[in-house]
C-alpha cells in the first residue's frame, strides 16, 4: 500500500530539505520511494508543493486529490489550499505562521480567518503549532522544516534514532545539534 | 549503488557512464540540473553557452572531433537550436551526439506548452522518452549507442515530472569509448545543396531502419495484463496508467517516441478489446495509430493542455473516484512574486510611475507584470523585447519613442538580445533599452553567464563588459543606474526617453539571493509616524503588509534594501543600525 505525504508552503521556506530528509529516511527503511518537486518560477514566493510517496512499488510521482495520508504545511493558508488532496482519514500537520499572499497585500483579498477551526469542522485531524517559535527556541527560525518533521515522526512506526540518523545524513554537521533540538521540540509538542 | 536520484541528475549520471566528454547547454527549467550535475564530474568538460543554438553547435563540433557530446535545454530552447538540429540530422555524427529537451506541460515555469515531439518528427531524428529516473539514466547511455549505430543525433525528451522527480537509480561505472578519429568527408559534412540532396535519402532510409529497430528493441515494451483494455502510453503518463490499472489493463509502453513502431502496435492492438492512448499535450501516438487504421480513444476524452495525473486517467477511462473533503470558501491565490529586496522592483516601480509602455522579456523580471506593479505590456520569447521595441517605434515613431522601453536581463541579453540591439543601431530607431543586470541567470537558479566573469564550475572565466559591448554596437548613450536609488532611476529614465538618439540603461545590482550579497537588518515601522497612506504598498514587496491601519514589516523576509523607505513621506519606515 503506497503512503502519501504532501509538503506544502511558500516558495523559499525550505520544503526541499524536508523532502530530502523524508526520501532518505524512507529509502533506508527499504521502501520504493518517489519525491516530486517543482523548480523555477513557482519558487519565487508562490505556492509550492512537494510530493513524497513510498511503499512496495510506487508508480506515479505525484499525489492526487483524496490521496494524501499527511499534509505537512509550512504556512496555514497553504494547508487549507490543499485540503482536497487529503484522504478522509488523513492528517494535517501545519505551522500556524501566516504569510500574506500578494492579493492580500494589495487589498484584492483578505487572509481567511479561523482556518484551523474550519478544517477541523470538516472532520480533519489537524496538528497546528507555532513552528516558527519552536524553531527559534531551538536556535534558528530556519529550522521550521525540522520542527514539522519532528511532529510528523509521531505517526510513523520508525524509531527516533532512524530519524535522527537521517537528519545527521542530510544537514551540515555544524547545524546538527540545533536540528536535533528542533526535531525533539516538534515531536514532543502537546497541542 | 541504489540512490534516490532526481531525473535530471540520473540523466547526467548516464552521460558520465557513457563516456560523454563535452557538454554545452543553456539553462532552462526543467532541464537545468542535467548540465549542473554533469559539471560535477571532472571527466566531463561542461559549459554554459550563451544560447541553445550555440550549445548545440558546440556539442556537434565535439562529436565531429570524435568525442561523445551532449547539450541540454528546455522545450522553447529547442526552437532556438532548431537550425543546427535540422541539418545535423543530415550530416549525422562522428562520435555520439545526444540532446536533451525538457517539456513543461502544466507550464510551471514556461511561456508556452509546446510538444517537443514535433521537432523530432520534423527533423527526422530519433527521440527517447524516459518515464522515471532509472530510465533517464539508462536512456542517456542507450542514446549514445543509437546515435553512433544509426549515424544520427538522438533527442531525449524529459518533462517536468520526470526531470524534477526523484526515484531510485542503480548506477554502474564509467566506460569511455575509443575516440573516433575525425576524418575529412566533404560529402557528409559540407551541407551545400549538391551534398545535402544526397544526404536526404540517407535520412529517410535511416528512419526506416529506426522503425525496424523500435519493433523489437527493449526500449518499447508490452506489459500484458487483462485484455479488455489496452493502453499505449509513454513517459509519466505510463506511471499514471499503471497506478490506476495495475494488471487490470495491458500496456504498451513506448520508450522511443520517434519514429513510432508499426508492427508492435498492430500486434498489441490485436490482443486487446479496446485501445486507449494516454499522452500529454498533442495526439502524436494517437494520430499514428489512426493512420494505421486503428480505432482508439484519446483526445476525444483527454485534454490537449496541462499535465495529466492518476485521477485524470481514472476519470477519463471510466474508473470511479472517491469524494473529497473541501472548504467552502474561496481562498486567496498565491502567485509567484519578485523576492524581498529584488533589485528589479525599484526599476519597475519607476517605469510604472512614468507610465511607460514596457516590452518585456524572459526571466524573473517577467514578474514585473504582476499587480500591483503591472509594469509590463508584452512578454514573448528570449530577446524579443529589444527586437519588438524597434518594430513598435518604427510603427508609431515619436508618438511611442518618448514613453516606451524594452527590459531584458543580463543572461537573456547575451542569449539573443545583442542581435536586436544591432538592428536598432543599424536601422536607426530612437529606442530605449534597459538591461536588468543582476549579475546572474536568476530564474533558473543562479547559473553563470558571459557577463558574470565565472564559468559553470564557479572558476574565473572571460567577462564581457556590457557597457563596452553596447558602445561597440553603436550606442553612444549608455548609462548605469542603481535600481535601489529611485530618484536616480527616475532621472535617468526621463533623460534617456527624452534623448534624440537610441540609448541603453544598465540597471545594475546583484540578485539579492546570491550568497555574496550582504543583507541589511530588516526595516522597522515607527507606528507613531505611520499614517497608513499605503504608499509603500505600491511596491508590491512581500515583506510589507497592513495591520490595523499601519504598515507591518515581516522581519523574516525583509532584507533591508530600503526602497520602501524612499516612498514614505512621514519617515515611518526606518533602517536599523
Amino acid at each position: 500500500m503506497t503512503k502519501n505525504i504532501m509538503i506544502v508552503g511558500v516558495g523559499g521556506q525550505g520544503s526541499l530539505l524536508a523532502s530530502k530528509l523524508l526520501g532518505h529516511l524512507l529509502l533506508t527503511q527499504g521502501y520504493d520511494v518517489k519525491v516530486s518537486e517543482v523548480h523555477g518560477m513557482s519558487q519565487r514566493g508562490g505556492s509550492v508543493v512537494t510530493y513524497v510517496r513510498f511503499g512496495e512499488k510506487v508508480y506515479s510521482p505525484i499525489i492526487d486529490k483524496g490521496q494524501a495520508d499527511f499534509i505537512v504545511s509550512f504556512e496555514k493558508l497553504e494547508a487549507a489550499r490543499y485540503v482536497e488532496y487529503l484522504k478522509p482519514e488523513g492528517r494535517i500537520v501545519t505551522n500556524t505562521q501566516e504569510i500574506d499572499p500578494m492579493p492580500v497585500i494589495t487589498g484584492a483579498a483578505v487572509y481567511p480567518e479561523n482556518l484551523v477551526d474550519k478544517m477541523e469542522k470538516l472532520g480533519i485531524a489537524v496538528d497546528a503549532m507555532d513552528c516558527l517559535a519552536l524553531a527559534e527556541q531551538a536556535g534558528s527560525a530556519k529550522a521550521v522544516n525540522i520542527v514539522l518533521m519532528g511532529r510528523l515522526s509521531r505517526y510513523f512506526d520508525i524509531p527516533v534514532e532512524k530519524w535522527e540518523q537521517a537528519i545527521e545524513d542530510c544537514v551540515p554537521a555544524r547545524f546538527l545539534e540545533l536540528n536535533k533540538k528542533a526535531f525533539a521540540l516538534g515531536r514532543d509538542y502537546e497541542a | 549503488m541504489k540512490q534516490l536520484t532526481l531525473g535530471n541528475k540520473a540523466l547526467a549520471r548516464g552521460l558520465y557512464e557513457a563516456g560523454c566528454s563535452v557538454v554545452s547547454s543553456y539553462p532552462g527549467t526543467p532541464s537545468t540540473e542535467v548540465t549542473e550535475e554533469a559539471a560535477k564530474y571532472d571527466e566531463i568538460y561542461c559549459e554554459w553557452a550563451p544560447n541553445e543554438k550555440v550549445a548545440m553547435e558546440v556539442a556537434f563540433g565535439a562529436c565531429l572531433a570524435g568525442k561523445r557530446a551532449f547539450c541540454g535545454m528546455k522545450h522553447v530552447g529547442l526552437n532556438v537550436a532548431a537550425d543546427p538540429l535540422f541539418t545535423c540530422s543530415y550530416t549525422g555524427v562522428n562520435a555520439g551526439l545526444v540532446i536533451c529537451v525538457a517539456d513543461d506541460a502544466g507550464m510551471h515555469s514556461s511561456q508556452n506548452e509546446q510538444d517537443s515531439r514535433h521537432h523530432a518528427i520534423a527533423a527526422k531524428v530519433p527521440m527517447l522518452e524516459p518515464a522515471d529516473s532509472q530510465e533517464a539514466y539508462l536512456f542517456a547511455k542507450l542514446a549514445f549507442t543509437i546515435s553512433e549505430e544509426f549515424d544520427t543525433p538522438v533527442i531525449i525528451k524529459m518533462c517536468t515530472r520526470v526531470a524534477h522527480s526523484q526515484s531510485i537509480v542503480d548506477t554502474a561505472e564509467r566506460v569511455v569509448p575509443e575516440i573516433r578519429t575525425y576524418e575529412k568527408n566533404i560529402a557528409k559534412y559540407v551541407m551545400m545543396p549538391g551534398n545535402a540532396i544526397k544526404r536526404h535519402p540517407f535520412v529517410e532510409e535511416r528512419t526506416r531502419r529506426l522503425i525496424a529497430y523500435g519493433e523489437t528493441a527493449e526500449v518499447n515494451r508490452v506489459e500484458m495484463g487483462e485484455t479488455g483494455l489496452g493502453i499505449i502510453t509513454s513517459s509519466t503518463s505510463y506511471q499514471y496508467a499503471k497506478e490506476v490499472f495495475g494488471e487490470k489493463a495491458s500496456i504498451l509502453k513506448l520508450g522511443m517516441i520517434n519514429p513510432l513502431p508499426v508492427k508492435l502496435i498492430l500486434d498489441f492492438a490485436e490482443k486487446v478489446d479496446k485501445l486507449a492512448i494516454v499522452e500529454e499535450l498533442d495526439p502524436i501516438i494517437e494520430n499514428h495509430c489512426r493512420q494505421l487504421g486503428l480505432e482508439v480513444t484519446g483526445k476525444d476524452v483527454f485534454p490537449m493542455e496541462g499535465e495529466y495525473s492518476q485521477n485524470m486517467v481514472a476519470e477519463k477511462l471510466g474508473v470511479a473516484l472517491s469524494p473529497v473533503k473541501s472548504l467552502e470558501e474561496a481562498l486567496p491565490g498565491r502567485p509567484p512574486v519578485m523576492c524581498s529586496g529584488c533589485p528589479h522592483r525599484g526599476l519597475f516601480y519607476t517605469l510604472k510611475q512614468n507610465k511607460c509602455t514596457v516590452l518585456g522579456d524572459i526571466g524573473c523580471y517577467t514578474l514585473g507584470a504582476v499587480a500591483p506593479l503591472s509594469a509590463m505590456d508584452v512578454t514573448l520569447c528570449m530577446g524579443a523585447s529589444i527586437s519588438s521595441i524597434h518594430g513598435f517605434n518604427k510603427a508609431l515613431g515619436e508618438e511611442s519613442e518618448g514613453r516606451t522601453v524594452a527590459v531584458i536581463g543580463d543572461s537573456t541579453f547575451m542569449h539573443s538580445g545583442m542581435t536586436g540591439l544591432a538592428n536598432i543601431a543599424y536601422n536607426q530607431s530612437n529606442s530605449t533599452v534597459i538591461i536588468l543586470d543582476n549579475s546572474i541567470t536568476g530564474m533558473t537558479g543562479h547559473q553563470q553567464n558571459p557577463t558574470t566573469g565565472y564559468n559553470i564550475k564557479g572558476d574565473p572565466a572571460g567577462k564581457i563588459n556590457l557597457e563596452e559591448l553596447c558602445r561597440a554596437l553603436g550606442f553612444a548613450r549608455v548609462t548605469v543606474v542603481d535600481p535601489y536609488d529611485l530618484a536616480e532611476c527616475d532621472r535617468v529614465i526621463k533623460q534617456e526617453l527624452a534623448a534624440a538618439e537610441p540609448s541603453v540603461i544598465i540597471s545594475r545590482r546583484p540578485c539579492v539571493l546570491l550568497k555574496y550579497v550582504k543583507h541589511e537588518k530588516p526595516l522597522k515601522v515607527d507606528c507613531d509616524k505611520c499614517v497608513g497612506c499605503k504608499s509603500c504598498m505600491r511596491l508590491g514587496c512581500p515583506s510589507i503588509s497592513m495591520k490595523d491601519g499601519k504598515a507591518v514589516i515581516d522581519t523574516t523576509l525583509c532584507v533591508g534594501c530600503g526602497v520602501c523607505k524612499q516612498l514614505c513621506r512621514f519617515g515611518a519606515l526606518q533602517s536599523q543600525e
